[in-house]
């Protein structure tokens, strides 16, 4: 499977996602999040960054369910799902993932049958890559 | 301020075969389709001297210029993004003519990209920034970054997969008339269609365009010059890019409105610069990468209000003698997929009236680049 290739303005996400924390860049001045993250604040160009912790509850944007030609890694593990999340503190801030039985599962866990646009969904850190994955909320 | 309005033409156009192989390298197709884009003009390699193509294109002006025997050039530009640069390799030698730049400008566009790899199989290529947010889970190709799009338009507007098909027939019934498209001998039936394997849900096979070898070119001079040209002058009306505020390319997860895509950034600039709007368009040329590309540029382009996108394909509209007859040639679905330089040169065979799918009378087309990226578009037209 494919490792991120970290920039620095990234590099922040990934370590707190690896510790089983959600946290998104904001301007340290303005407050307004922003994602991808990014060296400087398009609402008010100040340079000052910080990381904020988010709920980690999400709804489904989006999905999709890839089939052949893949990388030979994904390709073994077809159809699998992708989905985008968007949090439910800040809708404009959604993350892709994947939308799996529980943490550290494939992602090919969960039959693509059961995803639906809207569906409530929750952060959880895979405790073997460190990557952010997604499980459905109990309702 | 004068702008470029019918400043400028394109008098030539020139292209190889297409075919899922091809024996040539990419080089020896470029120079194949410039040779024949300039003899189409009636004008000597050895005036041009300007230059127009892709970020992507693998044969390099230095190349071309020696093997072909050009002058001494004095404008080359490249366009970045993939296919939303077609377009505005027209639009950069237009622009470069009409203000005194250069004189005759080649733009064109070589491509293995049937027997070649899959750019997306590259990942050192494709792994930096943005892809650490997509890739890693499996979103590898531009095929699943446009499905995700294109599910939630399904979604908020209600388009169904038979509007998409709509799209793949109209293309495919045109490259049924025209003997240089890739599938010339091969009609699509709406069964072919709804069995047909997934690539990325809910995209299918036929939502996919073409992997093609093939190159090709065309010939920009000033409106001057193209009066002693071979062949009728069709005109460069009106052009522009795009690249919208807040964009992220053909992962446009990250704004208020991820469906409002760069075509409709660069329809404002397009309409603003021309004397004819989208009820005047005869025919057109619209980018499809993938089908669902279609409804989001009719919308982009003022064809139809936001979300009618998909109910605007049926009843036939696409067609030959629809309300809007697009990909006249069979577009990158059906003819070729040559980063969408083939809708620009079929462009230039309506206003000739030379077409294989002749809309009657085609006074004006609109050409399209790639939705989803920083795109641009051409309106062209004989009359001036
Ligand atoms: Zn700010």
């Amino acid at each position: 499977m494919l490792s991120p290739v970290i920039d620095p303005e990234g590099a922040p996400f990934w370590r707190y996602a690896a510790q089983g924390e959600l946290r998104v860049q904001a301007c340290a001045d303005c407050g307004e999040l922003r994602f991808p993250p990014r060296p400087c604040c398009p609402h008010c160009r100040s340079f000052g960054i910080e990381w904020r912790p988010v709920s980690g509850h999400g709804r489904v944007w989006s999905y999709v369910v890839p089939h052949p030609p893949l990388l030979p890694d994904y390709a073994e593990r077809a159809p699998y799902n992708v989905i985008v999340v968007e949090l439910v503190e800040a809708p404009h801030i959604r993350l892709v993932g994947n939308l799996v039985t529980g943490p550290g599962a494939p992602i090919d866990s969960l039959p693509a049958e059961r995803i639906r646009i809207g569906a409530r969904v929750r952060f959880v850190a895979d405790p073997a890559s460190g990557l952010p994955q997604w499980v459905p909320e109990r309702s | 301020m004068a702008g470029i309005k019918d400043a400028t033409a394109i008098v030539g156009i020139g292209q190889t075969a297409f075919a899922k192989q091809l024996a040539e390298d990419e080089r020896t197709l470029a120079c194949r389709a410039v040779v024949a884009a300039l003899d189409d003009a009636g004008i000597d390699p050895g005036e041009v001297d300007a230059l127009a193509s892709f970020t992507m294109e693998e044969t390099d002006e230095v190349e071309l210029a020696k093997a072909v025997g050009f002058g001494d050039l004095t404008f080359f530009s490249r366009v970045g993004y993939g296919g939303g640069g077609s377009c505005a390799t027209v639009a950069h030698l237009a622009t470069a003519i009409a203000a005194g730049q250069a004189t005759v400008g080649v733009a064109w566009r070589s491509r293995k990209r049937g027997s070649g790899p899959r750019p997306w199989r590259n990942t050192v290529a494709q792994l930096p920034t943005p892809a650490q947010w997509t890739r890693p889970y499996g979103l590898l190709r531009p095929v699943d970054e446009i499905a995700m799009l294109t599910r939630r338009y399904m979604h908020e507007y209600g388009a169904t997969r038979d509007h998409l098909f709509n799209v793949a027939l109209a293309c495919r019934n045109r490259a049924n008339q025209n003997p240089a498209a890739v599938m010339y001998d091969r009609p699509l039936t709406r069964e072919m269609y709804m069995t047909s394997r997934w690539i990325s849900e809910p995209l299918c096979l036929f939502d996919n365009c073409l992997e093609t070898d093939g190159a090709l070119a065309c010939v920009v001079v000033s409106r001057e010059r193209a009066r002693d040209c071979r062949r009728p002058p069709v005109y460069v009306h009106s052009a522009a890019q795009g690249l919208p505020a807040q964009h992220h390319g053909m992962v446009n997860y990250w704004n208020d409105d991820p469906l409002t895509g760069p075509s409709w950034a660069t329809a404002r600039h397009l309409w603003k610069h021309a004397d004819f709007t989208p009820e005047d368009v005869d025919v057109a040329q619209i980018y499809d990468a993938f089908t669902a590309l279609i409804p989001l540029s009719l919308e982009g382009y003022g064809f139809c209000g936001r979300g009618e996108g998909g109910a605007f394909t049926e009843q036939g509209a696409l067609e030959s003698g629809g309300r809007l007859p697009i990909n006249t040639g069979g577009g990158g679905l059906s003819e070729a997929y040559v980063h969408g330089f083939n809708l620009i040169n079929e462009g230039v065979k309506q206003l000739r009236g030379s077409s294989t799918a002749q809309v009657p009378g085609a006074a004006t087309c609109l050409v399209t680049a790639g939705e989803g990226v920083p795109t641009s578009a051409l309106l062209l037209t004989n009359r001036s």
